[in-house]
């Protein structure tokens, strides 16, 4: 990731001929906070989080979109943040796991029941199979056992199998009726 | 291997003459001479495609004309006779329609088995299509229904039969300055609908999030014992999305007896052209194209 001045132009030859490649300064706001980084427009996304933002919590998987272990929610929506390329992020809202929980005291109420049913192990898949649970109980706050596997179906797990991954979204919309800390996003 | 970021160039359209306006230069419509191909602006929507090569490092190096904002490429919209959908439409979208789910069910269903929620977000039906993947889910249903392309350059607009636009693996109808702006459905009468069968089944490793070894999608309209309007179609059994107009023709106006039908699983063993490849070999997509055909036409017996 280059750190150059936002308007700086550089011209270089590679094997592919001498390319002219302008840098932009991408603004976004990430976990409510206005955020302006200069990156290179098909950054991926996953890697101006992690990279140039220190949002490390966001992790990458497969990167090819098959195992959800880099979702956001870009907009409200859940996407993979693999293949996002950085000039589509421009002007958007983009909420990662480290924006979920409302205070450094408080978990979610996903969080706090992916803990109470022992939803995670190794911890690579959670922050996407929580973003994923998150973006389902917006649409959906009261899902079915199958509309939970199916919108938790683009997340892997490679520990602990499923089961206990959908208990703890199943106990998260029980937990309480009222939406919780930090509300829906 | 990683994509080496300063071989490439990416720029946002916010409209769509903006857009075209780029593609033209590339091909040398408005100020100077046509670009090598490296030079041209590719249009990149959804990105589900296209980053997932880029994460590899295997996206050719060159511009890329990001179309994703351009809000005259978004939206469903419906008339009497068609429903026109944009480009930018989303699997998200087109899922979610309930005239869709209604009149073009396979197209829906297509939707719903296109890679899990986060993929169905971005993942576009104009991306789908132009992408040109023979193993794509949506173009089959869209073979199907008889939909119609828009393709649109600053030189004009034109309307391509979707069953004309692929001519080749990765072939494609679309010039290097346009870009496709609607597909469009014709509706049918409603006494039609009333009596049309829908059927799409994909078949792949396993159900969910696989890429294809056969889909198909076939739909025809029940005239008393016979099938009428029949159209099939199928991805993953040749270098294109095929229409297989032939076995159509098998059927068309027949009772769909146990022989009319042995007869069309025939001629459609011989109008596929499958291959092996890393998802499955060609004898099993034959057999299973053809034991698909024989399910579709069960379906005449239920309705």
């Amino acid at each position: 990731m280059s750190t150059h001045g936002h308007d700086s132009h550089h011209a270089t030859t590679t094997s592919s001929g001498t390319f002219t490649r302008p840098l932009i300064e991408l603004r976004l706001r990430v976990n409510g906070i206005d955020t302006v980084c200069v990156v290179h427009p098909m950054a991926r996304l996953l890697d101006v989080l992690r990279e140039s933002l220190h949002l490390s919590g966001t992790k990458e998987g497969c990167g090819e979109g098959e195992c959800g272990a880099c979702a956001v929610l870009l907009n409200g929506e859940l996407v993979c943040s693999c293949l996002v390329p950085a000039l589509q992020a421009m002007g958007t809202e983009v909420t990662t796991i480290e924006g979920v929980a409302p205070s450094l005291a408080t978990l979610d109420r996903v969080q706090q029941a992916f803990v109470d049913c022992g939803g995670a192990q190794c911890g690579i898949c959670t922050p996407g199979m929580i973003l994923a649970a998150k973006a389902l109980l917006t649409r959906c706050p009261q899902p079915t056992e199958a509309e939970i596997r199916e919108g938790l179906a683009g997340n892997l797990c490679r520990c602990t199998g499923y089961t206990k991954i959908f208990s703890s979204v199943l106990r998260a919309c029980q937990a309480d009726g009222a939406t919780t800390e930090g509300g829906e996003r | 291997m990683r994509a080496y970021l300063p071989e490439y160039e990416a720029v946002s359209a916010r409209t769509l003459v903006e857009a075209l306006t780029l593609l033209a230069q590339g091909a040398g419509g408005l100020d100077g001479p046509a670009q090598p191909p490296g030079r041209r602006w590719q249009p990149i929507a959804g990105g589900t495609d296209l980053m997932v090569l880029f994460s590899a490092g295997k996206l050719p190096a060159g511009r890329y004309l990001d179309i994703w904002g351009i809000e005259e490429l978004r939206g469903i919209t419906v008339a009497p006779s068609h429903i026109d959908l944009g480009a930018l439409s989303t699997f998200t979208q087109v899922r979610q329609h309930p005239l869709l789910a209604c009149e073009f069910s396979s197209l829906t269903q297509a939707a719903i088995e296109s890679g899990a929620i986060a993929i169905q977000n971005r993942g576009t039906l104009g991306g789908n299509i132009a992408n040109a993947s023979p193993a794509a889910d949506s173009p089959p249903a869209l073979l199907c229904y008889d939909a119609e392309l828009e393709l649109v350059s600053l030189r004009g607009a034109r309307w391509v039969p979707y069953a004309e636009f692929h001519t080749g693996y990765k072939q494609m109808q679309r010039a290097s300055d346009e870009l496709i702006v609607r597909i469009r459905l014709p509706r049918l009468s409603a006494v039609e609908r009333e009596r049309q069968v829908h059927y799409y089944r994909k078949v792949g490793t396993r159900k969910a999030q696989a890429i294809s070894k056969v889909c198909f999608a076939g739909s025809f309209v029940r005239d008393g014992e016979r099938l009428s309007r029949v159209r099939i179609a199928l991805g993953s059994v040749a270098p294109i999305p095929l229409r297989c107009p032939r076995t159509e023709a098998v059927l068309e106006g027949a009772v769909p007896t146990s022989a009319v039908i042995a007869a069309a699983q025939e001629v459609l063993g011989s109008e596929i052209a499958p291959i092996d490849d890393i998802r499955s070999t060609q004898d099993y997509r034959r057999t299973v194209a053809q034991n698909l055909l024989f399910d579709f036409l069960a379906q005449a017996a239920l309705h």
